[in-house]
């Protein structure tokens, strides 16, 4: 279950053309000689996170049974594999000089989409484009660093960055990032190079999806059927499994995980990925303007007893920065930040204060289980002289009108595939999405320095660094990471977990197959 | 009576015109917007821009709603803000499905509930009479998530009986379709057969007490010819009323059930569109709710027009 430790293959290898990495690359260290996938069966998927008016929109992908849906039909770009590290799939291989300020990608050739016509760096261009500019994808912002996409040839797209950035790979990795035929338009009857064919879609209900019987990637593409059936009600999800109408069900109660790994039939699938929960301090708004303050919240958390309690212990500590350990770039030198009340009462002195009265705004809108969370830090913040009153929130709204706006709230992020990607969307000063207000010259500096930096050392000791400020400074305390928490039925073969996402980086139905 | 109905369906119509606007008033104070929805914590101010000019959502309140209104005189639901499929498409056949499953619970409670109501009327007092009422009483006081899902964990995951879920789709045989939703057909029997029987005994008990019953008993009239041909016609104005109320509960109250069983039906629909703010969808699920209430209303106050003679034939004056 170890893919924490990313093994150490070196960028520039990675860079200079992964085409050799092959299939056996895509199941890394997985496959023994009685685990050959076998070929047939029906897997039926029952998945909450779905609604009446999904389609297959590349924009608007956000859910969790759209984006699984989206992934059977269609092939991303490049694939992050279980070990988290950024592997070929449509682009084949790719080249970058100094400064990773432009890219050459090279398109996998002799792939053909589900109606017949042949994969070429149209459709590429065609599918990137539609992210930038006047878009209302939800990727926009992250398309907006491609200053240009171009096709150079058939088999061959270049992009420019407004920066440099050396992990462009991973970026292209997002799950938006899917392709489709040029000029393609008919969200509700997606076309794809996916492993599998839409055979009737029912948004919101059901789909059923046929295998691709000219699937390119060696290994995948096993079971005939993918029956897809949305059960938003978390009961309804774990019943259907209990029952064996499903062989697979995602976001699990965290309640009952100790309950269902007693069932011999089940097997829990645990993704540790970059999933965290956080307590965001306006850093422009008094008191949180002080430095001091920060950390007095910061200390005056017992993090190992809200892991207990708010996630039933499915996950692991938080050391207010959003790295993952599963993160090659984890800084795993800066020591854990300790529940310490009486260092959180030194601060307050620090910054002139006897005590402090906070109100923490607080939904389960933020994350299943943050209201109790609230709760907890209450009781744990008291001691240290903090007083804090919670504010319950609506959960319809929360994200327009309490997140980014509250002084002190409670909100999370889903894991980004690289480091930067995570620093930049929270934390430099000049995002959107900078959800503690905290601006800082030196932070976004090394940050864009290290961006486009190929010498993987010394890019090492700014996001060390940069980890450091955010945990020492930063307006967010982050006091634990949540397991994603799939379970499936032992029939179910060749399932790992995955440092992104759960539903193995929702690619679940592409690997598996049926025993 | 012809007066009496057209009364009757000129006060339906005000109240589905004062529904849509408290619907439309309700669905506008709801904090957030669809846009918002859509795009969740990935929003940033550009691509919401974008997204509420593509969906119209710039325009005033009024406008909306008066377009909306004059598009479902014409028949025209509108569209799903969300996926710009016409709602109609999405919701009739959702209705369909309620209705299928409503239909199949009352075509075993209301026969079973009313039944029932008379056998343990005649016998009152019977260990019978005691045994259905405690029975009854038991199965309405549950919730009805909580009966789902002690019939799920005893039907379906130990004994493995019936699936858990209400798995239906288009095309599917009626052997499976009613594997699929019996559980939920159990479900919403036991919640209903209670009131319909309670009911129904009540009420032929008070007709029992009447003088024109006891004549027929002392002409010597065997009791279940007393009972089905004397008692039963005149005590069936107020149980008509309580299966209306029962069948309205059927159709437009099982969101509960629908969400237990997975079942595509539209009280699944109405929640979804609610947390997607799909305000098309919602204002139609709610407008087709508040139809089957009126509608189911009207049919029992005609039916009990036709059946009682009083109202049938109102007297003028007294002579």
């Amino acid at each position: 279950m170890n893919h924490g430790q990313p093994s150490q293959i070196g960028r520039r290898g990675l860079l200079a053309g992964a085409a050799g990495l092959s299939a056996l690359a895509l199941f890394p260290g997985r496959l023994s000689a009685q685990d050959t996938p076998r070929r047939g069966g029906v897997l039926r998927m029952g998945l909450g996170g779905g609604s009446t008016t999904d389609d297959f929109d590349l924009r608007k992908l956000n859910d969790w049974v759209p984006v699984n849906q989206a992934y059977m039909v269609m092939n991303g770009l490049v694939e992050i594999d279980a070990e988290n590290i950024a592997r070929p799939e449509l682009f084949e291989s790719w080249e970058t000089g100094e400064g990773a300020g432009e890219w050459l990608f090279r398109v996998r050739q002799g792939i053909t989409f589900h109606n017949g016509k042949t994969l070429t760096a149209d459709d590429i261009v065609y599918s990137l484009n539609l992210h930038r500019g006047d878009s209302s994808s939800a990727a926009r912002s992250i398309a907006a660093a491609f200053s240009d996409v171009r096709k150079v040839s058939q088999h061959e797209v270049r992009i420019t960055l407004t920066s440099g950035n050396a992990d462009l790979p991973y970026v292209l990795s997002d799950y938006h990032f899917l392709v489709v035929p040029e000029g393609f338009t008919d969200w509700t009857n997606p076309i794809g190079t996916g492993p599998f064919v839409p055979e009737s879609i029912e948004p919101g209900v059901r789909a059923r999806f046929r295998r691709n019987p000219d699937y390119w990637k060696p290994g995948c593409a096993n079971v005939d059927t993918v029956e897809v059936i949305v059960i938003n009600d978390i009961a309804a999800r774990t019943n259907a499994l209990m029952s064996g109408q499903v062989q697979v069900i995602n976001n699990l109660d965290l309640k009952t995980v100790d309950l269902l790994a007693r069932n011999r039939n089940l097997e829990i699938v645990r993704s540790k990925g970059g999933q965290h929960y956080t307590f965001l301090m306006d850093c422009t708004k008094a008191p949180f303007s002080d430095a001091n303050v920060r950390l007095a919240v910061k200390h005056a958390v017992d993090r190992e007893l809200l892991l207990k309690t708010a996630l039933l212990g499915n996950g692991a500590l938080g050391n207010d920065h959003p790295i993952p350990s599963s993160d090659r770039f984890f800084n795993s030198e800066l020591p854990q930040r300790p529940y310490d009340p009486d260092k959180a009462r030194f601060h307050l002195r620090q910054a002139g204060l006897e005590g402090l009265t906070l109100t923490l705004h607080s939904s389960d809108a933020a994350f299943p289980g943050a209201v109790d969370a609230a709760a907890i830090y209450r009781t744990t913040a008291a001691p240290a002289g903090i007083e804090v009153a919670i504010q319950r929130e609506p959960a319809d709204g929360y994200w327009d009108n309490v997140w980014m706006k509250a002084p002190f709230c409670m909100s999370y992020w889903g894991g980004r595939p690289t480091a930067d990607q995570m620093l930049t969307i929270a934390y430099a000063s000049g995002s959107a999405q900078n959800d503690t207000h905290w601006a800082s010259a030196d932070f976004d500096r090394l940050l864009t320095e290290a961006r486009a930096l190929l010498d993987d050392s010394r890019r090492r000791e700014i996001y060390w660094e940069l980890q450091r400020m955010i945990h020492d400074d930063g307006g967010a305390m982050i006091p634990m990471f949540g397991d994603y928490l799939d379970a499936v039925s032992v029939k179910v073969k060749g399932v790992t977990p995955h440092p992104m996402f759960n539903l193995m980086g929702a690619r679940m139905a592409e690997k598996v197959w049926l025993d | 009576m012809a007066w009496l109905i057209l009364q009757r369906l000129g006060l339906g119509v005000i109240t589905l015109v004062l529904v849509s606007m408290l619907v439309f008033t309700g669905t506008e104070i709801l904090p957030g917007d669809v846009a918002a929805a859509i795009l969740g914590q990935n929003a940033t101010p550009e691509s919401l821009a974008a997204l509420r000019q593509e969906l119209g959502l710039d325009s005033g309140p009024v406008a909306r709603y008066l377009a909306w209104a004059s598009g479902i005189l014409h028949g025209d639901l509108g569209q799903s803000l969300a996926n710009r499929q016409p709602v109609g498409e999405l919701l009739w056949p959702r209705f369909g499905n309620t209705m299928a499953l409503a239909g199949y619970a009352a075509v075993i409670a209301v026969p079973l509930a009313v039944g029932l109501g008379i056998s343990s009327a005649a016998l009152r007092g019977s260990f019978f009479d005691r045994a259905a009422n405690v029975v009854a009483l038991a199965t309405v006081s549950l919730p009805e998530y909580f009966l789902g899902l002690l019939l799920i964990l005893f039907v379906s995951v130990q004994w493995g009986l019936l699936p858990s879920l209400a798995d239906t789709w288009s095309g599917m045989g009626l052997a499976a379709w009613l594997q699929a939703t019996t559980l939920p057909m159990l479900v919403l029997v036991l919640v209903t057969v209670a009131q319909i029987m309670r009911m129904t005994r009540t009420t032929v008990l008070a007709v029992m007490d009447q003088p024109f019953i006891e004549t027929a008993c002392l002409k010597g009239l065997p009791m279940g010819r007393v009972v089905l041909v004397h008692a039963v016609p005149n005590a069936l104005g107020p149980t008509i009323n309580v299966v209306a109320f029962n069948l309205t509960y059927l159709i437009a109250g099982v969101v509960l059930v629908e969400t237990i069983f997975n079942y595509n039906g539209l009280g699944r629909f109405m929640v979804d569109a609610v947390s997607k703010r799909d305000v098309p969808m919602v204002q139609a699920a709610a407008m087709v709710f508040a139809a089957v209430h009126v509608v189911m209303n009207m049919l029992a106050d005609i039916a009990a027009i036709a059946l009682n003679p009083r109202l049938r034939h109102p007297r003028v004056k007294e002579s």
